[in-house]
């Protein structure tokens, strides 16, 4: 990028180079059919505007990365209250409507303190707007913690042996408690992979590079985050499907994890390797799969349960962060943005196609 | 939802049935002397405050550095030697080689030289290239879908717009713009201290998306936009969409037959990722080297796709879930 004068006078820069790195060229075509001209551009010659960047990355704290993880839980929570109070598990039930609510709430509050007006948050309800996934995700969060909130009410109104100030409420709240749990459970698993649309339906490049395969890493990645609570709070008389859904989110999520950066741009996949967020990726692989074979060999021991529940909840949430944080990063490096976007640009024109060009000559 | 690719009439799409004939800026930046002064007459005209400290960024006569919440006139300033302009020429020529888009792709590109003579001018030993960037007020405007709360709009005009009173702050629309331009204004400074009695006290809005609105408050008055008001080259063109694209074409075309292949134009292509945009700029060289994107494509293009894929995740969520739960009854 630099554009002094003297840059002539410089050796050739060998590939490899600062700017370069194995694997990005793979794929370029060049010349195919040999009458072609020369392709648009030099080979991978890297500029930009004084390295500054060309996207804008989120100005989202870690509220939006730690709301990713509880809207995970929460999810998976209310999912599996669903399921045992479809097949009668009372203690489940019961624990896992409390995570639920418990999880979606501090999740809200994240997402509400990270706003730039706090105070204006209710304009997320202001209009329902199909396009946006932030508008669809508010309202399938509210359709949620409405169902989770009134199933939560009333296990704590039990527990309490029926202290709570509800007066003739009681009976409403009864009725209500049945279909409000399967209300949250069918708006649990949209509430956990909606976050997923949110991230790569945007312009920052390692995001929006993963936007076919995300979805099924977070759902993968709620299911066993959520089981791995429920393991935790649960006995393991009662937490038999939640050692199931864990060891079936923890496969998901390891596998679905690799086809994600396979699909990916060689260059947009880099930030999920380097530094901090790369670290946290990789532990996450690790503590997944090794809070799903301990759910998988060890889940009859209550001690074993919860040690693998915990270790699922950390990978859930490393995964969450590091996934976050890189594509933050891939924002604030114009490489990222530049270096696919032209070699996707010189692809379509060695294929033939000329006219979707955003530069024309004419 | 309107169209989320393609060509269209943006202000249609959005559903006005009154709407103006779509404006819009074409900047030429081969007349661009770098003065700033689109720069000041915007910040003036839209009161927006001081972007941070004031700093020397140390890398050229730029200083302002990038577009931003208070910043949304932006002077790039890049310096050249003859390398560097050959290959810009170079680049520029192969555009017009490959015939982008005006004709499609000739099956034989050895067919023969171009018609037109392209002999190159005395090429300088080095130069400025100096260009004034904006909002694109693109067709398909990648932070007016995402933004959840509606506070973005399509005005009649077919621009985009920012209602500071609406917005929240959510900053989705940040991470939406393909071209890095809309910010979240995260505090702001007057350096002004004249308050003059009686005027009220000027206070900027913070915790919001900023972005420039192509005057609109100017437009509604049959106004042109401050920074082409101001532009003494008449570098930054204001007008009707369809007039600037024609003269944006009869200036990219004299530039060639001055031999100047390295000009082009970006974001005349209604065909491209984000279906042409309502500024345009006239260039001299690759995009990136002016910090634009040389592919954008709006994210919001694939949304449908994105959608189905969480679907079918979502459902495999619960058939996972049904598995567990009915395995172990």
């Amino acid at each position: 990028m630099s554009t002094s004068e003297f840059d002539s006078l410089r050796p050739p820069e060998l590939p490899g180079g600062r700017r370069r790195r194995k694997g990005k060229r793979a794929g370029r075509p060049g010349g195919a059919d040999g009458s072609r001209e020369m392709p648009m551009v030099p080979e991978a010659e890297f500029s930009s505007y004084y390295g500054r960047p060309v996207v804008k990355p989120a100005p989202w704290g870690h509220e939006v990365a730690a709301y990713l993880f509880l809207g995970g839980v929460a999810g998976g929570s209310g999912l599996l209250a669903a399921g045992a109070q479809l097949t009668g598990r009372p203690t489940l039930r019961r624990n896992t409507r409390l995570s639920a609510l418990v999880a979606v709430s501090l999740g809200a509050v994240a997402l509400v303190k990270d706003l730039g007006r706090p105070e204006r948050f209710v304009n997320m309800l202001r209009t329902v707007k199909l396009t946006s996934p932030m508008s669809i995700g508010s309202w399938i969060l509210s359709a949620f913690s409405a169902g989770a909130g009134v199933a939560a009410v009333a296990e704590v109104d039990r527990m309490t042996g029926e202290r709570l100030p509800l007066g003739p409420l009681r009976p409403v709240l009864r009725a209500l408690e049945g279909p409000a749990g399967l209300e949250a459970g069918l708006f649990g698993p949209p509430l956990a992979v909606y976050t997923a649309v949110l991230l790569t339906n945007t312009a920052t490049p390692t995001w929006n590079a993963a936007y076919k395969d995300l979805p099924f890493v977070f759902v993968s990645s709620a299911s066993l985050a959520a089981s791995g609570l429920a393991m935790i709070t649960t006995p393991v008389s009662e937490a038999g499907p939640a050692r199931k859904l864990a060891v079936i989110g923890a496969i998901g999520d390891l596998i679905f994890a690799r086809v994600t950066e396979h699909r990916m741009d060689p260059v947009t996949r880099e930030p999920l390797h380097h530094g901090t967020p790369g670290q946290m990726l990789q532990w996450s692989e690790r503590l997944a799969a090794a809070g799903g074979l301990g759910a998988l060999l060890g889940g009859g021991h209550r001690g074993v349960a919860a040690l693998s529940g915990l270790t699922l909840l950390t990978a859930s949430a490393l995964l969450r962060f590091g996934f976050f944080e890189a594509g933050k990063e891939s924002a604030r490096d114009p490489r990222y943005t530049i270096e696919p976007q032209k070699r996707r640009l010189a692809a379509r024109r060695a294929a033939g196609v000329t006219d979707d060009s955003i530069t024309t000559s004419g | 939802m309107g169209q989320l690719t393609g060509p269209t009439d943006p202000a249609a799409d959005a559903g006005w049935a009154d709407r103006k004939p779509r404006k819009g800026f074409f900047t030429d930046t081969s007349i661009c002397i770098g003065c700033k002064a689109c720069e000041v007459a915007c910040k003036e005209w839209n009161r927006n405050p001081r972007d941070g400290d004031l700093e020397l960024l140390g890398s050229s006569y730029d200083n302002t550095g990038a577009l931003g919440a208070s910043t949304w006139r932006h002077v790039a300033f890049i310096e050249q030697s003859k390398d560097r302009i050959d290959e810009a020429r170079e680049s520029g020529r192969a555009l017009i080689d490959l015939g982008v888009p005006a004709f499609p792709s000739p099956p034989h590109t050895d067919a023969g030289p171009p018609e037109v003579d392209f002999s190159p001018p005395d090429t300088p030993e080095f130069r400025w290239l100096m260009s004034s960037d904006v909002c694109k007020h693109c067709t398909h405007a990648g932070c007016l879908d995402v933004c959840p709360t509606g506070a973005l709009f399509r005005t009649e005009f077919g621009t985009v717009v920012v209602q500071d009173d609406v917005c929240n702050g959510c900053g989705t629309c940040v991470a939406g713009c393909p071209f890095g331009v809309v910010e979240r204004r995260s505090d702001g400074t007057y350096t002004t201290p004249a308050q003059r009695p009686g005027s009220p006290v000027e206070k900027p809005v913070t915790g919001v998306a900023q972005k420039c609105t192509l005057c609109y408050d100017r437009l509604l008055e049959d106004q042109t936009p401050a920074c082409a008001q101001t532009c003494p080259t008449t570098s930054i063109k204001f007008g009707d969409h369809d007039d600037l694209v024609g003269q944006a074409r009869d200036r990219v075309a004299q530039l060639h037959a001055q031999g100047r292949t390295e000009a082009r134009l970006y974001g005349a292509n209604e065909h491209d990722g984000v279906g042409g945009t309502g500024s345009m700029f006239l260039l001299l060289d690759e995009p990136e080297v002016y910090g634009l994107p040389p592919d954008p494509r709006v994210c919001t293009a694939d949304l449908p796709e994105m959608f189905r894929r969480a679907g079918m995740a979502a459902a495999g969520m619960f058939a996972a879930a049904a598995v567990a739960f009915w395995r172990n009854r």
